[in-house]
Formats: C-alpha cells, structure tokens, sequence
C-alpha cells in the first residue's frame, strides 16, 4: 500500500518552496544558457566544425542542458533534504507514518519536475539561437527526465550526508561540472589525444551527453543502448546507496 | 485502566557508546497526563524519540495501541503526535499551510472545520496567514502543537512544552494541555520542573541516567512528599529505645540526642499526644522539639543521590 497523500504532501511543499523564489531559480541558469550561446554558438562556433551536418550551436544544445539540469537537480535535492536537516524539521517526517520510498519520491519527484521543466525551458530559449530539429522527440524526453531523475537522486544522497552548506556546494563544483565540461559537452572527443579519449570513457557523464545528443541528431559517440544502460546502471547505484542509508538510518536516524 | 503504551526491556545506546536509556519499562494509559520528570541529559528526549520513530530503538519493544513502532510503524505512528524540544519550523511558511502539511503528512484528508477548531482553541486562528518567523516564542510553540495535533492523534507528547515560557504563558500552556485532556488525549510531557509536574500529570515518572527510578500517582507522591518528622531534642544520650516507646517506630538521631517520629499531617489523629505523653512516663527531659517537612524536590534529589 502506497501512501499517496503523504508523497503528495512533501511534493507539494517543495514545490511550493520553488514558487516562492521562482524568478531566481528560473533567471540565472537560462541567463547562462543565454550567455553559452552568445560565447560559444555565434562567437565562436562558426569557426568550429566537429560534424559536417550539424552546426556547432545546434551541436552543443544538449550539452548546455545536461550542464544546467545537472547541477540543478543537484541542487535542488541536496537543499531539499538539507533544509530540514539543518531547521530540525525532520523530526515531523520521521515520525510520520510514511516508508522510505514515499519520502524519497516526494522529494527527488519534485526535485525532478523542476529541473525538467527547466530542461524544456532551456531548450525553448535555444530555438531562438538556432535551429533545432529533434530527431526523436520522446527519446529526447525520455532521456531528459532519466537525467534529472538521476542527478536528483545524487542531489539526495549529498543532502543527506552533507553537514553543512559547503559541502552541499563542494561535490557539483569539484565533480559535477568538470565532468560536464570534459564529458563531451562542447567537443566531440575525437578533437582529444588518445590518452585522453580513454580518460573520457571512465566520465559517466559522456555516455549521459551521447545518448542526448543521439536523440536529437540521430548520430552518437556511443550506441544509444549503453548510453541507456549506463545512465541506469548509475540509477540504480544512487538507489541502493539510498537504501543503505535509511536501512542503517546514516545521518538521518540517531 | 487501559494501556495506550507499552514499553519492554527498551535500552537505547548511541553511536559514540552512550547509554542513554537502561532497560525501560513504562506502560501509559488511555487519557492520563504521565509526567517525565528529570535532570538534563537523563534521557526524557530521547526515550520520546524511541518511540515516535525519530531515533532507532537498540533492543526492546514499543507497542502504540498494540501496534509495533518498528514493524507496525504506519499504524502506531498515526496515534501519535510529537511538539519537540526545540522549536523547529519552515520559518517563511505561513501558519495555515504548515499545519495543513502536517495533516496530509500523516496521511489524513483535509479537514477544514477540524483544522479552524484547532486553531481556534490555540489561539492561533487570527495569525493563521502570518508566516511562522513573525510569531512570538510562545505563538511558535502553539504552532509545533496544532501541527502536532492536525492529525486527530490519540497520543500527543510534549517535550518541555513550558521551557522559555514565561508566567503567564505557562499557566496558558497548562490549561491548553489540561484542555487537551478532557478532549480524551493521552499527553506524555518532560519538565524539569516539579511544580509542574505536580500540577498537571496524573502520574510522575523519576527518570534518571536512561532508567526510571519511580513511578507513581502523583496524589501517592504528595502523600509522601507531606509526610512530617517530629524531632524531639532531649538532654540525655539515647542508646536503647524504651519498650514502652515500641509501637510508635521512633528513629534515634546520629548524636543519639534525639528522636525522630514520621507522621503525616492530613491524618485525623498523629499520635503526637500520645506520644509525649508516653516520653513523659519513661522520664525522658525533653529540651525542645521541632518538625521536618519533606517535599516533593527533596524525594527527588533523594532519589536522585541514591541513583
Ligand atoms: N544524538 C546523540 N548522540 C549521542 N548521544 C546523545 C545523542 N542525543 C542524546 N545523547 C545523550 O543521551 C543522553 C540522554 O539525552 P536526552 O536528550 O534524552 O536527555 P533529556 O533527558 O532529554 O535532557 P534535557 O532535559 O536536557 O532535554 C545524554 O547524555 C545525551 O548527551
Ligand atoms: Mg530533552
């Protein structure tokens, strides 16, 4: 039996939290969509050529959105969690007669939502920029929320083991975005050295930006099945990390 | 006397080895008010979080209406509603929305009428759109009791609801919680304080280095706490109590100066007359006499030097 009000109710709370501050949370990652593009898609990028078909802005939209949803599915989950841990809130979720599953799926389902719909508001400002013809629109869509649903599950995890704002902040800064940047976001990765083309092969994130990317163009770096794969293969890792820690109640429980 | 709680054997050791709760056992009934009254660090707290889920239990066994906190913890918990120590709360939430969330939480449908009557009876209905950071320290707490309460729970616990409060607020607070009683609420509190205690439970538990040291009615407490020592100061050693002097259970002081009577004051007849009488028959000079009341605070720190 699934207590669906109680999901509804933490889902809705966060929600709700997002709404308070909607104009912040929505103006500074598209105002730095807007900026990649201006930089690197008409400054730059018509000098620059990894694919004869696709045109270099065209090229780097999927990147942009897995850079922005990334590290805002992070975000919100991280602090989704955190903030009642650091108010002492959390008593009232505990004692509350709800599983672990319903608390993780209220918060990493409204943590999710919102970096999806970010997802297709980035993807709307980028059709002012360049043309974009998605090739498979609900493998597009499929992938995007497998993307936000796993860095929110991430963003849970840190939350959770977090102590306190700086180290909420420290893992999306050192980990997330350098392996944004270097996992084929921006470049195809056979512009890299052999030695690094093999470094990139460890960078979940690159099979992540792939598949994406296969989605809208129809070609990928790798075979789109282990780009899905691999993204739920880390699925599936961030959920049983989630189950260990409430089953020995690590950081939560005292 | 229905039994709405029931703790076994509950031992409680924290990650860094701490015993904070030694073999427990407490049962509480449907509709008292049960005081758990003891020094800082003794263990009230987290005996609470035990068995509302917020701490996991090391051994032992909870049971909330006969349900299992552990492996019944749907059931038992929507019995229960907690007020913690602390005052936490979503500070820019509005107060109406807070409560609201509790309810649904708990997996209840709303209510409006409920929830208007509970804000009513806290006083809180008039600030129900202010947001919580706006509130005074004791309109907070009200707060954290009708979120506590927004479920209809048949057991509410109070973990120092009068900490910080001041006078007036207190006696508020007793009244809402006596209020809360005669609406059929079983509340288990925490004080430090034992006029409190006194005043509102029906039974007091002693609570001490994670073990209960006594529990009893709180009328059975105060019939000890007015038990009164007459102490008869005489001029002579006292070795040997005289026969005659048998039946009335005199103690004799350490400088064997004097002896000392227990009696209790309520009572029709003390046996004081008698008494002095018979002391006088046995020749005994007696140079003064005086009398002892023990109080509640003292049992306490008695029990407590004993621990
Ligand atoms: N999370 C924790 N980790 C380790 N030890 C703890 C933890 N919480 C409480 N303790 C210890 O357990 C003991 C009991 O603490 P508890 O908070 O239950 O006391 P209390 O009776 O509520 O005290 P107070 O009147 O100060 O609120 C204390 O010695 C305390 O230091
Ligand atoms: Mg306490």
């Amino acid at each position: 039996m699934i207590n669906f009000r109680s999901i509804k109710a933490i889902y809705i709370f966060e929600m709700s939290r997002t709404f308070r501050t909607l104009i912040q949370s929505l103006i500074s990652p598209i105002l730095s969509t807007v900026l990649y593009f201006i930089v690197f898609g008409t400054a730059i990028g018509n000098n620059i050529n990894f694919t004869n078909e696709i045109p270099y802005g065209a090229f780097i939209v999927p990147g942009l959105v897995i850079l922005t949803i990334s590290m805002q599915s992070v975000n919100n989950a991280s602090f989704g969690i955190f903030f009642p841990k650091f108010l002492g809130t959390t008593y009232e979720i505990l004692s509350a007669p709800i599983s672990y599953v319903e608390i993780v799926i209220g918060y990493v389902g409204a943590s999710a939502t919102k970096s999806f719909c970010l997802g297709l508001l980035i993807l709307i400002t980028s059709t002012f920029f360049v043309d974009l013809n998605i090739k498979f629109p609900i493998l597009m869509l499929c992938m995007l929320l497998l993307s936000c649903v796993s860095f929110s599950l991430l963003g849970f995890i840190i939350g959770i083991v977090s102590d306190n704002f700086e180290q909420i902040n420290f893992v999306p800064m050192i980990i997330i975005t350098p392996l944004v940047f270097l996992g084929g976001s921006f470049y195809t990765i056979d512009v890299l050295p052999d030695f690094w083309q093999t470094i990139t092969l460890l960078n979940p994130i690159f099979y992540l930006v792939s598949g994406f990317r296969y989605s809208f163009f129809g070609t990928g770096e790798v075979n789109i099945l282990i780009s899905i794969f691999s993204i739920s293969l880390f699925i599936l890792l961030c959920i049983i990390i989630i189950w260990r820690i409430f089953k020995t109640g690590y950081k939560i429980k005292t | 006397m229905q039994t709405i709680i029931e703790i076994k054997n509950l031992r409680k050791i924290y990650k860094d080895n701490k015993v904070a709760l030694d073999d427990v056992n407490l049962n509480i009934f449907k509709g008292e008010i049960i005081a758990l009254l003891g020094p800082n660090g003794a263990g009230k707290t987290t005996l609470i979080s035990n068995i509302c889920g917020i701490s996991s239990i090391t051994s032992g066994d909870i049971k909330v209406k006969g349900f299992d906190v552990v492996e019944n913890y749907r059931e038992a918990r929507k019995c229960i509603g907690i007020v913690p120590q602390e005052l936490s709360f979503e500070p820019f939430e509005k107060v109406i929305n807070t409560v609201n969330f509790s309810r649904q939480l708990f997996g209840k449908k709303p209510n409006e009428k409920y929830i208007e009557n509970l804000l009513k009876k806290l006083s809180l209905w008039e600030k129900k759109d202010q947001i919580i950071r706006s509130l005074s320290g004791g309109m907070k707490r009200r707060v954290l009791i009708a979120k506590a309460l927004s479920h209809e729970p048949d057991v509410l616990f109070l973990d120092e609801p009068t900490a910080g409060v001041d006078v007036e607020l207190r006696k508020d607070m007793w009244n809402t919680i006596k209020n809360l009683q005669n609406s059929g609420v079983t509340i288990i509190l925490t004080t430090h304080y034992i006029e409190e205690a006194e005043l509102m439970a029906n039974r007091i538990a002693v609570i001490n280095n994670g073990k209960i040291l006594l529990i009893d009615k709180k009328d059975n407490l105060i019939d000890r706490m007015s038990k009164k020592t007459l102490i008869i100061h005489t001029n002579s050693k006292i070795n040997k109590i005289d026969k005659a002097l048998g039946k009335f259970k005199l103690r004799i002081s350490k400088d064997k100066k004097n002896l000392e009577y227990d009696y209790s004051p309520n009572k029709k007849k003390t046996g004081i007359t008698t008494l002095l009488n018979e002391i006088k028959k046995t020749g005994i000079e007696l140079i003064d006499v005086q009398t002892k009341q023990s109080n509640l605070e003292q049992i306490f720190v008695e029990i407590l030097k004993n621990d």
